[in-house]
């Protein structure tokens, strides 16, 4: 191969974007860790937390639901046939929450003393603290959960078969864990009644994280299944191709059911609290945006496009499903957050701080495609083909 | 396939349900009374002329940064002003329906302190001077503290890269282990801060109400609020006038995550099982399933051995009949050959 081909291959339009997206990821870290948080970001003491916290942690432990709901589906609940899915959505789940914590570091005062927590001087009574220990040993499950992959193509097989025993036992453990973190997340908020909008302010919040956490990462399996199918089809044996072939419409009608029990409870929590009144102000319009255009309408989109088995139907439908949470997500923690401030002193991100969450988006990117390039993730090892799980 | 899809929808359905109820039944009796000697502050807003000693007080006493206009400088109180890292109290100005109003702000050091339930590393503590103290030594340094607080107070050292600090009034703690006033008190030339025990605050402040009726609203802000606050204070306005929020509630903040704390153990206790036993469901189903195919199996293939043997017992029935046909045809030939030799014999 003549260098000239090499470096075609190299430049493609994608690399090129993404190369330059880390290499200001890189100078924006620089600048973070020498000259504090307040250096890059918009920050302030009204808003103590911004998209790092709201984007990169918030929507990216729902949108790394996907894990847990796979391998759940298909080892709990028996739906076998799509187990061609199950190493795809651990792969991105596990990268979801590595990235979670690396962005973490990025937000921290003193990112050195994270593991604080757990070893010096332990808070249990902060609902963060369960956030922390459950992302942490969840963290820990899916890097298990993923093993077999590395050590597949690693070739060692013993340690390999050890480590697959412990397949059930892990995905519940993990389920247990993603009940947990998932609901926390949302009741992190239940301390602040007086700065969280009452649209989104909810005794109920904790169930509204964990239900909607659902519908995303069933929406994050039918998306990324389209775009591997898209951009990296050559690396799909026959039985991965076969078995994904159900998944959008399996998934989309589950997705469909869950989007529109979701929606019901939300309006639960609106009949319980009485709010009525609230939806005739601008956030009121705002939380209809939110409900209507992306919970009711995808929910609408994933059973039609289910029933008729229209793929074009499902893929919209995750799209707008997938936006519905980081809409959520934002709304929560930073959008309706100090809803009583006047409008001039909200907070605005800034281009630096969308600059590492755009950054942090392109790791994960990058990393995925890397180990999807080289480990057995979207098709199956020669030698374990006919192993049960 | 489709059963165990909507049973999978149901259990997450009944599981929020679960939730739901538990959500509900949080309201617990407890109620933690604060310290019995605990200190406070009164502050009586119809005694602030907003001069801001008090500021340049507690400015001196904890040695913090330079302010952008000096302490004399009364423009300030136009805008608005909240704490910041350089200014641990603030006083604002407030056009109110009863005059001119001056309030001072600092932290309210809560009898059930949000910042403290909500640390994860137990950085703040309500101390047994009434004071929340703050231990930087092992904060981390992820702000739930300032989302949680409903007053608005601890603010952040954004610009230190290495060992920024939450900062807040501190009740001048040192001050009060060493007997001395807390240096805002000391400095205000009005009275309109009387530091002491809080619960001979509240009574203090309830004569002032009873005495001028007309002067106070019937209201002492942070006897009641989020639990109770050790600083206390009096208004003649509205406490909303005076941008003190009414809607805040005598729930303390423990009692806002209780519910969901308790469902913790639920969790960790109910999901194993129940998945367990979903997985042993989903196993044997697949067992039935695998154990029926097999029988299917079996079956077809002995009546497909049956039938093969039928096919093969004609078969051979046939080709036997067949054979017995060909011998006979030959027989029957030769034996005509032979008649026909003879003939032929007989003939010559
Ligand atoms: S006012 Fe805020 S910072 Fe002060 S003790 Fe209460 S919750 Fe904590
Ligand atoms: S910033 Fe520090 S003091 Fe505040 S909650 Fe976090 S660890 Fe605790
Ligand atoms: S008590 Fe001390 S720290 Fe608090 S406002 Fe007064 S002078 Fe400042």
């Amino acid at each position: 191969m003549s260098d000239s081909t090499t470096q075609n291959r190299l430049l493609t339009p994608f690399n090129v974007v993404a190369g330059a997206i880390v290499i200001i990821g890189l100078i924006l870290t620089f600048i973070r860790f020498t000259k504090g948080i307040g250096s890059v970001t918009n920050l302030n003491n009204n808003y103590p937390w911004g998209i790092w916290i709201g984007f990169d942690l918030m929507c990216g432990v729902a949108l790394a639901a996907g894990g847990y709901v796979t391998s759940s589906a298909v080892y709990l609940f028996g739906m076998r046939k799509f187990h061609a899915a199950v190493r795809p959505a651990i792969l991105t789940g596990f990268l979801g929450y590595l990235f979670v914590i690396i962005a973490l570091f990025y937000d921290l005062g003193r990112p050195y003393r994270l593991p604080y927590p757990f070893a010096v001087s332990p808070g249990p009574t902060s609902m963060l603290f369960e956030v922390g220990l459950c992302v942490a040993l969840y963290f820990h499950v899916l890097l298990l959960e993923f093993f077999p992959a590395v050590l597949e193509w690693l070739g060692l097989a013993k340690f390999r078969n050890m480590i697959h025993k412990l397949t059930i036992g892990l995905t519940i453990f993990g389920v247990v864990l993603s009940t947990l973190h998932q609901s926390s997340l949302g009741a992190l908020f239940l301390i602040a009644p007086s700065k969280l909008h009452p649209l989104w302010y909810s005794q109920y919040i904790a169930v509204y994280f964990f239900v909607s956490s659902i519908a995303a990462g069933l929406s994050m399996v039918i998306f990324e299944g389209f775009l591997s199918h898209r951009y990296m089809h050559d690396k799909m044996d026959d039985v991965h191709l076969e078995e994904t072939k159900e998944i959008p419409y399996s998934f989309g009608k589950a997705a469909s059911l869950v989007l529109f029990a979701y929606f019901s409870i939300k309006i639960i929590g609106l009949i319980a609290d009485n709010n009525w009144h609230y939806l005739t102000t601008p956030y009121g319009y705002w939380f209809l945006v939110e409900m209507l255009g992306f919970v009711a309408l995808p929910g609408m989109l994933y059973a039609v496009g289910s029933r008729e088995r229209n793929y074009t139907l499902i893929k919209i439908a995750s799209v707008l499903a997938i936006l519905g949470i980081v809409l959520n997500r934002l709304n929560v923690s930073v959008i309706c957050f100090n809803w009583k401030l006047p409008l001039a002193q909200k907070y605005i991100p800034s281009l630096n701080e969308v600059g590492i969450s755009v950054f942090m988006i392109t790791c994960i990117i990058l990393t995925y495609r890397f180990i999807a390039n080289r480990m057995p993730v979207l098709y199956e090892h020669p030698d374990y083909k006919d192993s049960e799980h | 396939m489709s059963i165990s899809r909507r049973k999978f929808i149901g259990w997450f359905g009944a599981a929020s349900g679960a939730l739901l109820v538990s959500g509900k039944a949080r309201a617990s009796g407890k109620e933690f009374k604060g310290f019995p000697k605990s200190n406070g502050v009164l502050h009586d807003t119809a005694l602030c002329v907003g001069c801001r000693t008090c500021e340049s007080a507690c400015n001196k006493e904890n040695k913090l940064g330079k302010p952008d206009k000096p302490f004399t400088d009364l423009t300030v109180l136009k805008e608005k002003r909240r704490t910041t890292n350089d200014a641990y109290t603030v006083v604002n100005k407030f056009e109110t329906k009863k005059g001119v109003l001056f309030a001072k702000k600092q932290c309210n050091h809560c009898l059930e302190p949000a910042c403290a339930s909500v640390c994860f590393v137990k950085a703040f503590k309500k101390d047994k001077t009434g004071a929340v103290t703050y231990d930087a030594d092992v904060c981390v340094g992820c702000r739930y503290c300032m989302v949680a607080c409903p007053f608005d107070v601890p603010t952040y050292e954004y610009d230190d890269p290495f060992t920024p600090e939450v900062k807040k009034c501190t009740l001048c703690k040192p001050r009060i282990d060493a007997g001395k006033l807390p240096a805002c008190v000391e400095g205000c030339p009005k009275d309109a801060l009387i530091f002491g025990e809080r619960k001979k605050l509240l009574k203090i402040a309830r004569k002032r109400i009873e005495k001028h009726p007309e002067r106070y609203e019937d209201h002492i802000y942070g006897e009641k609020e989020m639990g109770g606050t050790s600083w206390l204070y009096l208004s003649p306005a509205k406490f909303e006038e005076i941008d003190m929020r009414e809607d805040l509630g005598s729930k303390s903040t423990p009692e806002l995550t209780h519910g969901a704390l308790a469902v913790v153990p639920m969790v960790v206790g109910l999901w194993p099982a129940f998945l367990t036993g979903m997985y042993a469901m989903t196993k044997r189903r697949q067992k039935i399933a695998l154990d029926e195919k097999n029988e299917a199996v079996k079956v077809a293939t002995e009546t497909t051995k049956a039938t093969a043997d039928e096919a093969l017992k004609e078969a051979l029935k046939k080709a036997e009949s067949a054979k017995e046909k060909a011998i006979d045809s030959a027989v029957k030939k030769a034996l005509e050959e032979a008649k026909k030799s003879e003939d032929t014999e007989e003939e010559e």
